[in-house]
């Protein structure tokens, strides 16, 4: 770990205090059907219409696990490059509540499928290692709909049983910046590996936030409170802020921090006390009966990391290795599966320079204006591709294809079509250039003449005039070659 | 008693297969016989309307390959029947009506068998007397105010009065075997793993199997043979080579060993029942079988053990019966109220004290001290019989402690209740089979059975041995119809 001037310290008095977070993200594990019954997992559905008897806990109904969820989750584990356990263990987590039909939670507790593990975190000041301590298996419950009548609430069981990983990182994070990056990467390996599609508005991607306070240089952890439920990077990050904050106040009041799960109001940006220690649910785990200890064996852990695509870290490594990419530059064409995949679809014609710098800067730039996603740009990696060998080639200068990027943006058309169809074409024959020199000499004699007496700086006033009456097409390094000669 | 309903389902399936008799005469039989039993209190819901008429369909195309051609039966109510109403004994069920069969009837249907209505049994199958069931006590055709046994006290009191020829029952604790011992009757618990729990209300699911009731090994070891498949829709049935159970059944057993465990002679137990047992080896000598003294030593730990797992796995089983999607609710003012009210209303007293017990084992703090030594106590108990079974191939011991005792004899002693299923437990603790065969009879006259435990899946094995006994002991079942006027 760096030590690094970007040091998140939360100051009082004379006192300065370090933040120290946990995550345990719930993470929607992408798959057709739920982890222990056959029903569809689609988002937005009409409610209660993807529901089984399973999932509706009817009497005498039996769990059977869903194989590819298991595979998802030890992919998962391997891109986490983490243990996987060949035996693990579902139990039951029992409490009450209206959308959980079973009456308990099927869960892992002592046994997860996935154990310690890490996840590399590039911060401005170096990378960061941020430790994994289990990953497991469990069902989502249905949700409480309370906001449709006065008196009734109406329960949408389509969530139920739907499969999720829940990912327990170590207290090792000490900033809302790192929290943002750790969810990020997490998101990423995701994304990339196809376990999980981490949209966060869908609720497939929210998280538990562990947050404690310490005097820095403190070796102990102080007393933490757990944030339920929050559903965006955002709101973690306020969340923490709220709380690290509340907490630091109270020390600094000579009070102590009862061990509670808080709620984060985001509309008031503050978190309320759910409920203490003391009134913690006990949840009675047990191993569920229903269901045999998972065994996975070698060959099958084997398979399955055979199919593990390349991943965000060893991309990086290779981008910076074989295209000479700075890891800035890496970093953000990694960050996610579909950008890296469009970056390589580009330079798979074109030049790695170029495409590097059109793909972070304009394209980065144009998507976001239009808040669009890469997989949603209006122009394809091919057309792009295409307009870089067009400056590469010298047919239009830089300045221009910026011109055709724009009408590019209106709609994937060629931009070889567009420069022939506007006459965009970049002046390159030295004759026609030289035509146009001499006219603008002639046109402004008294100017060349102070230029001649040593006045060196008009030498950018007849670029100017050339590029002007070229309509921008003249080739911009032989103007400076013509005019240095003609003056 | 009509000719009819004095057959054996084997006499019966070679009648309907030689077209002596068609299904509608055999099931009119049993529909009728059953409607002058209703005094025995043994169904909860009958379907006989809609029997005959499917006894009618099957005799229009008759399909007498089937194994169970046209053979009319009334299952245990905890079985999930698609569009009949079932209720697990309880007022927490009384309107449930699945839109889905359960594997083990559905295997029955697909023989060619035909339901008639369902049986009662102890709500959610927890007690041993039949008392604790919603629908009210049954009477054991036995002798009046006499109990069948339970859970499957419906299933005993119909099979032994003949209102049906053979029926399926679950076992948990005993719940096939002890009600088999208490009417005359054969019960089997099969290996755990052997019948699909798939839609069978469930009890406590480590120890639950379904198994079939009847009044001969023969009929049994049919039934068996039917019941007994593998499927994928429970995780915990299991995949071995079934045999045919009734065509490979024999009466040869000679130089079979059977263990006589010394742990089964328990403190006070009745002079009877000893002499019972005494007969009973000297039956399976007879046979040509060899007697072996063997060891159980845990045995005296399986009661308390039994009686922290199965209520654990219930307390958390049963926590879907909760008002919000089906079966019976209680208003309340908000959502924990209502839980509160649906469940005190629900649910009986024996059912409140299971979930109680069952809560209060698997709390923080009490977990270690009893459910997790519970299941260390339960691997030493199958260990004894692991290695039991290295000397011997199975073991003969009395089924239940007493003969069938009265109605609210022990209602009051739940400890003593429970006593009933100290031979029984054991069998579901270590998930092996175990089968209950008719040996004799009390000084009342009333019926005692012996348990014979096999080796997991050796269902064959035990029901050799309980049909060559059956021959040597020729026991004779004693109803005088006394509830028909």
């Amino acid at each position: 770990m760096s030590k690094n001037k970007s040091e998140y310290l939360i100051n009082r008095h004379d006192n300065q205090y370090e933040v120290v977070v946990g995550l345990e993200v719930h993470a929607q594990v992408t798959s057709e059907s739920k982890l222990f019954s056959t029903s569809a997992t689609k988002f937005g559905a009409e409610p209660n219409t993807q529901v089984s008897l399973v999932d509706a806990a009817f009497p005498g109904m039996l769990p059977v696990i869903n194989e590819y969820c298991v595979k998802q989750a030890i992919k998962t584990g391997i891109g986490l490059k983490a243990k996987i356990n060949k035996r693990s263990v579902f139990d039951r987590k029992n409490y009450f509540y209206a959308d959980l039909p079973q009456g308990y939670q099927i869960s892992q507790f002592k046994d997860p499928i996935v154990g310690e593990g890490k996840v590399i975190l590039d911060m401005p000041d170096g990378q960061k290692e941020v430790g994994i301590e289990r990953l497991h298996l469990e069902q989502d419950a249905g949700k409480s709909i309370h906001d449709l009548d006065p008196k009734n609430t109406f329960v949408d069981l389509n969530r139920s049983g739907v499969a999720l990983m829940e990912i327990v990182s170590k207290p090792d994070l000490r900033s809302p910046d790192e929290v943002n990056a750790y969810i990020k990467k997490l998101r990423s390996i995701m994304r990339y590996l196809g376990t999980c599609d981490g949209n966060m508005q869908e609720g497939s991607l929210r998280a538990d936030v562990n947050v404690s306070v310490r005097k820095k240089g403190s070796k102990d952890f102080g007393t933490r409170c757990e944030i339920k439920n929050v559903n965006s990077i955002k709101f973690m990050q306020m969340a923490i802020e709220y709380e690290a904050n509340r907490q630091v106040d109270l020390i600094e009041d000579g009070q102590t921090i009862d061990q509670e799960t808080r709620l984060f109001d985001t509309k008031k940006n503050e978190t309320r006390s759910m409920r203490s220690k003391e009134d913690a649910h006990d949840y009675r785990y047990f191993p569920d009966p229903d269901l045999l200890p998972l065994e996975v064996s070698d060959d099958f852990i084997e398979k399955l990391k055979s199919e593990i695509p390349e991943l965000p870290d060893e991309k990086k490594k290779r981008f910076i290795e074989k295209f000479k990419l700075s890891p800035y530059e890496a970093n953000i064409l990694v960050s996610d599966i579909e950008t890296s995949n469009y970056f390589e679809n580009v330079i798979k014609k074109s030049d790695v320079k170029l495409a590097t710098n059109w793909i972070i800067g304009e394209l980065f730039a144009a998507l976001n204006e239009k808040n669009l996603e890469i997989t949603e740009s209006p122009i394809s990696a091919g057309n792009l591709s295409k307009l870089i060998n067009l400056i590469k080639d010298g047919t239009i200068s830089g300045k221009i294809a910026k011109t055709v990027f724009e009408q590019m943006m209106e709609g994937d058309k060629d931009p070889k079509k567009i420069v022939e169809e506007k006459g965009l074409k970049q002046e390159s024959d030295p004759k026609a250039l030289e035509a146009l020199i001499d006219k603008v000499i002639d046109d402004n004699r008294d100017k060349a003449t102070e230029y001649k007496s040593g006045k060196v700086k008009l030498f950018g006033f007849f670029v100017g005039q050339v590029m002007k009456v070229s309509g921008g097409k003249a080739n911009p390094q032989l103007v400076n070659e013509i005019l240095k000669k003609k003056l | 008693m009509s000719e009819i309903t004095k057959q054996s389902l084997s006499e019966l399936v070679e009648s309907i297969k030689s077209k002596k008799l068609s299904s509608s005469e055999v099931t009119k039989a049993f529909v009728e016989r059953s409607e002058k039993s209703k005094e025995l209190n043994a169904y909860i819901t009958e379907d006989y309307a809609n029997a005959l008429n499917k006894a009618k369909k099957f005799d229009e195309k008759p399909n007498l390959d089937l194994k169970l051609p046209g053979i009319p039966m009334a299952v245990k109510d905890l079985f999930c029947t698609r569009d009949l109403r079932t209720t697990a004994g309880s007022k927490i069920l009384n309107n449930f009506v699945p839109t889905y069969e359960s594997t083990v009837t559905q295997n029955i249907w697909n023989e060619g068998a035909i339901l008639m209505g369902k049986l009662n049994c102890d709500e959610f199958a927890m007690g041993s007397s039949n008392e604790t069931s919603f629908f009210g006590n049954v009477q054991n055709p036995i002798d009046k105010n006499l109990v069948p046994g339970g859970s499957s006290g419906g299933s005993s009191s119909a099979v032994a009065a003949q209102l049906t020829p053979i029926t399926i029952g679950t076992d948990t604790g005993g719940s096939i075997r002890q009600p088999a011992s208490f009417t005359g009757t054969v019960g089997l618990k099969p290996t755990y793993g052997s019948c699909s729990r798939y839609g069978i209300v469930a009890f406590a699911s480590s120890l639950d199997q379904a198994g079939p009731m009847a009044q001969n090994v023969k009929d049994c070891a049919l039934l068996q043979e039917v019941i007994s498949t593998y499927d994928e829709k429970d995780s915990t049935s299991i995949d071995f080579k079934r045999n045919d159970y009734s065509k490979e059944l024999t009466k040869d057993i000679k130089g079979k060993k059977i263990g006589i465990p010394k742990e089964y002679r328990v403190d006070g137990m009745p002079k009877e029942i000893e002499d019972l047992w005494k007969k009973g080896i000297e039956y399976a000598k007879d046979c040509g079988a060899e007697i072996i003294d063997i060891s159980l030593p845990h045995t005296n730990y399986a009661l308390p053990t039994y009686y922290i797992v199965a209520p654990a796995e219930a307390s958390s089983n049963l926590a879907r019966y909760d008002g919000v999607k089906y079966g019976f609710r209680a208003e309340g003012e908000n959502l924990i109220d209502m839980y509160e009210k649906t469940r005190s209303e629900g649910f009986g007293a024996e059912v409140q004290r299971r979930i109680m017990i069952g809560t209060y084992v698997l709390s923080s703090g009490y977990y270690d001290a009893y459910y997790l030594k519970a299941q260390k106590v339960r691997k030493l108990i199958k260990n004894d019989f692991d290695d039991a079974y290295e000397k011997v191939d199975a073991i003969l011991t009395p089924s239940t402690p007493s003969s069938a005792f009265k109605i609210g004899e022990k209602t009051n002693d739940p400890v003593s209740m429970y006593l009933n299923d100290i031979f029984t437990v054991p069998v579901n603790l270590a998930g092996l089979p175990g089968i209950s065969i008719p040996a004799g009879h009390d000084a009342k006259g009333y019926p005692l059975g012996l348990q014979i435990i096999g080796k997991a899946f050796d269902e064959q094995n035990i029901l050799n041995i309980a049909y060559a006994m059956e021959e040597k002991i020729n026991f004779k079942n004693n109803i005088t119809d006394w509830w028909i006027k």
